[in-house]
């Protein structure tokens, strides 16, 4: 419409008009710039400039007290000290083993139970407001402290919990099952109740997009349920099905605070060793951690994107 | 599809969703309960009795911890990371829906800012204030200025955390309002600017009133997240903790349900904003829908 209206005054007295538009769209341009401004500010000075820094100490020598703007490659040898040795493997690669082992296991259960929900309320839900409703049900505890939601589980879990009472009291186990809380399995399980949310926020919003005549035509056309779902609501709701499990991925792999509380902070993970060298000072260790930690999610994400790509042109 | 009866399907779905939401809900049911815990009971059931014990206990505070002083902190923070999200976001909305050269860069900065490891982002922006605390304890020397000599950090509450709470809602924040853009009729300005009005007149009377509700919804996303942020704070406050950090120390310390008793708070307190939230947000589609009719 904007554009109508612009060639409509292009047309009768040229020169004027065009110097005159001209001026519109340069103070439109400047004005865009000034809008987006406070944003790339605050990208600047709080995100860009810090992943510099990071990357430039990461580079920096330290001694018990204080930090020496002096090159070294040290603090990235100390990362995998030990890891040219074929018999054991180093501390870096176990702890690294360790979180994928947990990224790989939450990734699998967010991804069924995110797929699930998000198909029931898209799909099997008919009403436009009963759909908001149940979405918004998923999506509340995203709004409130993930702290507290690890702690409830202690009552659930603990070696007194109800879980460990309800077995007992039916009389499937006459001990109390130890490592129900402060173990990989607690650990996992918070992933999965904190972490879902965002695979059915971006499936849900796939799904949503995708036309329902295609269903009724599969339908139609003889599918049954599991056709449709697997050749129809798959392949286009693998764009939300990318960035869900995009974020998983990266929240797990930095996470360093429910692996401590669930893992009763016996548990290593990659952030956790960030944190621990960070509280002792030995910020140029941190930081070269931090840059492999870095690369590392870089490269998962890349490796996610290519075959989402992939796919699509087989 | 919907004049078909329901199918088996359906009925399992169901059922999955149901157990779905009993496990998302669950724990923190059970923390709600057992935080009116007798006195005499502790952090499993059995209930030993109904009380706000608790409650009185954590009135009185815990021990060394000033928990009172952390959630004024984390309340004051959020409401400012609030209104800068709003505001910040809105504009940078406006603009992209202008063509500017960058909108490309600041996006992916802002994809990146919300996937890159919070703990990365978090130990950058400790790392940025130390080495400025060190520029300035410098500065202080070579110029012997007395304003520079007694400086502390410059780490605080509405400097460093400030700054590591919007990399996380400021995302959140510009995502929300490409959604509402993409579906916001520009027709309705073309009016406003046919009919007279100036730019800032256009939106304080036409744009702002149409995306009240979603700008609430980005408000919501800005209060939440920086009320419970905890791993992107953890290296870029200085000495006074925010509420989820002492609440994180307080797992390994505490030993009665006096932490229940707080969880109960904070997700009150959460779940009291999230209403308030949706419910204005409703209350402003309805006024909307009132308005158009009335004009209409």
């Amino acid at each position: 419409m904007t554009d109508a209206v612009l060639a409509t005054h292009a047309e009768s007295p040229p020169a004027a008009a065009h110097q005159s538009l001209t001026a519109k769209t340069r103070r439109r341009r400047v004005l865009a710039y000034l809008q987006a401004a406070p944003m790339a500010f605050v990208f600047l000075v709080f995100f860009v400039v810090p992943l510099a820094l990071t990357l430039m100490v990461s580079f920096w020598e330290y001694n018990e007290y204080e930090i020496i703007p002096a090159f070294t490659l040290q603090n990235y040898v100390d990362v995998f000290e030990g890891c040219t040795a074929t018999t054991d493997l180093c501390t870096t690669v176990r702890t690294y083993l360790s979180t994928l082992k947990f990224c790989a296991l939450t990734w699998a259960f967010t991804l069924v139970i995110g797929f699930t929900v998000a198909y029931f309320v898209a799909f099997h839900v008919r009403s436009k407001t009963m759909q908001m409703v149940l979405f918004l049900v998923c999506t509340i505890p995203f709004w409130t402290s993930n702290v507290i939601r690890m702690i409830s589980w202690i009552p659930l879990l603990g070696r007194n919990g109800l879980v460990n009472d309800t077995l007992q009291g039916m009389g499937l186990i006459s001990r109390p099952i130890e490592g129900l809380l402060y173990s990989d399995f607690s650990v996992v399980l918070a992933f999965v109740h904190l972490n879902t949310v965002f695979m059915i926020v971006p499936i849900f919003n796939s799904m949503a997009r995708i036309d329902r005549a295609l269903i009724e035509a599969a339908y139609d056309a003889g599918a049954t349920g599991w056709q449709t779902l697997w050749n129809v609501v798959v392949p286009l709701a693998k764009p939300g099905i990318a960035i869900g499990s995009i974020f998983v991925v990266t929240l797990v792999m930095g996470d360093f605070v429910t692996v401590g509380v669930m893992g009763g902070q016996q548990i290593a993970s990659v952030g956790k060793v960030i944190q621990v060298q960070m509280s002792a000072l030995q910020l140029p260790a941190a930081a070269a951690n931090a840059i492999v930690l870095l690369g590392a999610v870089m490269l998962m994400i890349v490796a996610m994107t290519r075959l989402i790509d992939l796919r699509k042109e087989l | 599809m919907s004049d078909r009866p329901r199918s088996l399907a359906f009925y399992v779905l169901a059922a999955f969703f149901c157990l779905f939401v009993v496990f998302l809900y669950g724990p923190t049911l059970t923390i709600l309960v057992l935080s009116f815990q007798g006195p005499q009971g502790g952090l499993t059931f059995p209930m030993n009795g109904v009380s706000t014990h608790w409650f009185g206990k954590l009135w009185a505070g815990l021990g060394i911890v000033d928990i009172w002083g952390a959630l004024w902190r984390s309340l004051r923070l959020g409401l400012v990371v609030m209104a800068l999200t709003v505001i910040i976001a809105f504009f940078a909305g406006l603009a992209f829906r202008k063509r500017f050269a960058g909108e490309g860069v600041l996006f992916t900065l802002a994809v990146a800012s919300l996937i890159v490891p919070s703990i990365v982002v978090s130990l950058g922006i400790g790392l940025e204030f130390r080495l400025l605390d060190e520029a300035v304890k410098w500065a202080a020397t070579a110029t012997g200025w007395d304003w520079l000599q007694e400086h502390g950090t410059l780490m605080g509450l509405y400097t460093s955390a400030l700054g590591a709470h919007l990399t996380w809602t400021l995302p959140f924040g510009l995502l929300i309002m490409f959604a509402v853009f993409n579906r916001f009729d520009p027709a309705y300005e073309e009016a406003a600017r046919d009919l007279g009005a100036t730019g800032p007149q256009t939106l304080r009377h036409v744009v702002v009133p149409i995306l009240g509700p979603s700008l609430v919804g980005v408000a919501l996303f800005g209060f939440t997240l920086s009320f419970d942020e905890l791993a992107r704070t953890s290296q870029a406050i200085g000495g006074r903790n925010t509420l989820p950090l002492e609440l994180q120390g307080l797992t390994t310390t505490v030993t009665t349900p006096e932490i229940y008793a707080l969880g109960t708070l904070t997700t009150g307190m959460s779940l009291a904003v999230i209403a308030t939230a949706l419910g204005a947000s409703l209350y402003l589609q309805r006024r909307k829908a009132k308005a158009g009719l009335r004009m209409g």
